[in-house]
């Protein structure tokens, strides 16, 4: 039953099947972001208090969702590979880790430009700004440690302790609304209750949430090949598998 | 109706900026993958090109 | 012969101990370094002393975080250098062991020696007398879960070249929450509000980090020494 986990510890049968999905993923995340848009943009109406201008949710929330996520990804890739020794658990922190930090900063960036109308500021240092840009911190960190090594492996290594030890921010990011005052309005959809919005608005950002995870998705078996062969380079599977 | 779209109710040179960035990013991603993949190709085909030559 | 832990412990401590006091100068360093970033702050601001009170316990913090930061090149850089880690990694007393022996030390000879010295430096911002003993406590807390956070970061480093800035951007992130609590508590303590929340957290971030930080920072050092 675990024949498909034993699997994924081989690097030519990651880099072929990431291959194979790569433009399956990008497709359907065409299609999910692009109900998003014209859901969200043209479907929708405004919101009672916010106006047109709650639409920034759209890019924002999926957009920070997405940074979390990745992290985690990030992390748990890392621990299989300090645990168990898989090298590509350390191709896919590698390959998640710039992806994340774009979204860590398209989060802080939309966020930023949300906040000048709805809140009078284009920064806060209220807990969930602060814990968020501390995430990307984490991601520069990761990719800096990883790149500062000569051996590659090492790097590797120490990249991952670096990864699992930060994803202590994760859970601190999620709950910084529940724990503290915060300006930033509380969780609406990644709750243990039904989501405080309504279908017309909810859809669309579960679509565009969707969509930005299928994209996430292709995007990293991209940058997943390319460190599998980074780091495969000698092996003779290579060869078939760059004709 | 369309000119409403746009301006969305005033909010325009927040909302449209954000799309812009979001859209930025996205295709930023692709692209620097993209690149990255095909430079990695190049350097494996180069590695596997020097040790045949080795070899022989 | 066999050394039990204890022994064992209290040896590494005991030498550590010695090898900083042989070289006093390195002790120091740290703590005018503390000194002058404090006053670096009013001479850029040129503020009154009373209303310097208000930035006090952020400046406060910021220098300590920083001269921490500064020492802990000192944890394991030296003994990486002529091959004395490994040979207490050999050793087979457990190296979580040695790593404890080792950041307690270091925490003995430069986040207690910025406590002590932190009097003088509220003096210099204008915080009141009655806040001191707040603001040691939380200093004192502090420093000692800035000294586990550095032992990561200084074990995934120790070698690099330009590792004492990659040790910074590792290390000042983890640092956020420290220097947030540390500085509202002695906040708090000066305007005369309870300060228990924020000393809890403080101390609840110590205990938490000194429990799971010896093990991270082994692997850590596993990681570079192998």
């Amino acid at each position: 039953m675990w024949t498909w986990f034993y699997k994924l510890a081989s690097p030519p049968y990651v880099y072929g099947v990431a291959a194979a999905f790569v433009p399956w993923l990008l497709g359907f995340a065409a299609l999910a972001i692009g109900y998003g848009l014209i859901a969200g943009l043209g479907i929708a109406p405004a919101d009672y208090q916010q106006g047109e201008a709650f639409r920034m949710i759209y890019v924002h929330v999926p957009g920070a969702l997405l940074s979390l996520t990745v992290y985690t990804v990030m992390a748990v890739a890392s621990g299989i590979a300090l645990i168990w020794r898989i090298k590509v658990g350390h191709a896919v922190a590698a390959a998640a880790a710039p992806i994340g930090a774009s979204f860590a900063i398209l989060a802080l960036i939309t966020g930023s430009l949300w906040g000048k109308p709805m809140w009078g500021t284009y920064w806060a240092w209220d807990p969930r700004l602060t814990s968020e840009l501390i995430l990307l911190f984490l991601y520069v960190g990761v990719m800096s440690l990883r790149s500062a090594f000569e051996d590659p492996l090492r790097g590797d290594r120490a990249a991952a302790l670096l990864a699992v030890v930060g994803v202590v921010n994760v859970p601190i990011v999620h709950f910084s609304v529940v724990w503290w005052n915060s300006l930033h309005q509380g969780a609406t959809i990644v709750k243990l209750a039904a989501p405080s919005m309504p279908g017309s608005m909810l859809w669309p950002l579960l679509s565009m949430w969707l969509g930005f995870m299928l994209f996430f998705g292709a995007v990293l078996c991209m940058r997943l090949q390319a460190e599998v062969l980074n780091r495969e380079r000698q092996a003779s599977w290579v060869r078939e598998a760059i004709k | 109706m369309t000119s409403d779209f746009w301006s969305m109710g005033g909010y325009a040179r927040y909302v449209w900026p954000c799309y812009g960035i979001a859209g930025a990013v996205l295709a930023w991603n692709l692209w620097a993958a993209g690149r990255y993949l095909g430079a990695a190709k190049v350097r494996a085909a180069r590695a596997l090109a020097m040790a045949s030559s080795e070899a022989r | 012969m066999t050394v039990g832990a204890w022994d064992a412990f209290f040896l590494v401590v005991h030498r550590e101990l010695c090898l900083s006091f042989r070289r006093p100068e390195q002790l120091f360093q740290p703590l005018v370094f503390f000194l002058i970033v404090t006053t670096l702050f009013p001479l850029g601001l040129s503020l009154q002393l009373s209303a310097l009170r208000d930035i006090a316990p952020g400046v406060l913090w910021v220098a300590a975080l920083l001269a921490s930061l500064l020492s802990l090149d000192s944890l394991f850089k030296s003994d990486a250098d002529d091959g004395t880690l490994e040979q207490l990694a050999l050793s087979g007393q457990g190296l979580t062991l040695i790593v404890v022996a080792k950041t307690c030390s270091h925490w003995l000879v430069t986040g207690l020696a910025l406590v002590v010295v932190s009097p003088i430096v509220g003096t210099a911002l204008g915080i009141p007398t009655h806040a001191f003993a707040t603001m040691m406590l939380s200093l004192a807390l502090g420093t000692l879960t800035l000294s586990w956070l550095g032992a990561i970061g200084a074990g995934l480093t120790i070698g690099l070249r330009r590792g004492n800035v990659l040790l910074s951007l590792i290390v000042l992130p983890l640092a956020t929450p420290l220097l947030i609590f540390g500085a509202a508590a002695t906040d708090r303590a000066i305007s005369g509000t309870s300060t228990a929340g924020a000393i809890y957290f403080l101390a609840a971030l110590c205990v938490f980090t000194c429990t799971l930080a010896p093990w991270a920072a082994t692997a850590a050092l596993r990681i570079t020494l192998e």
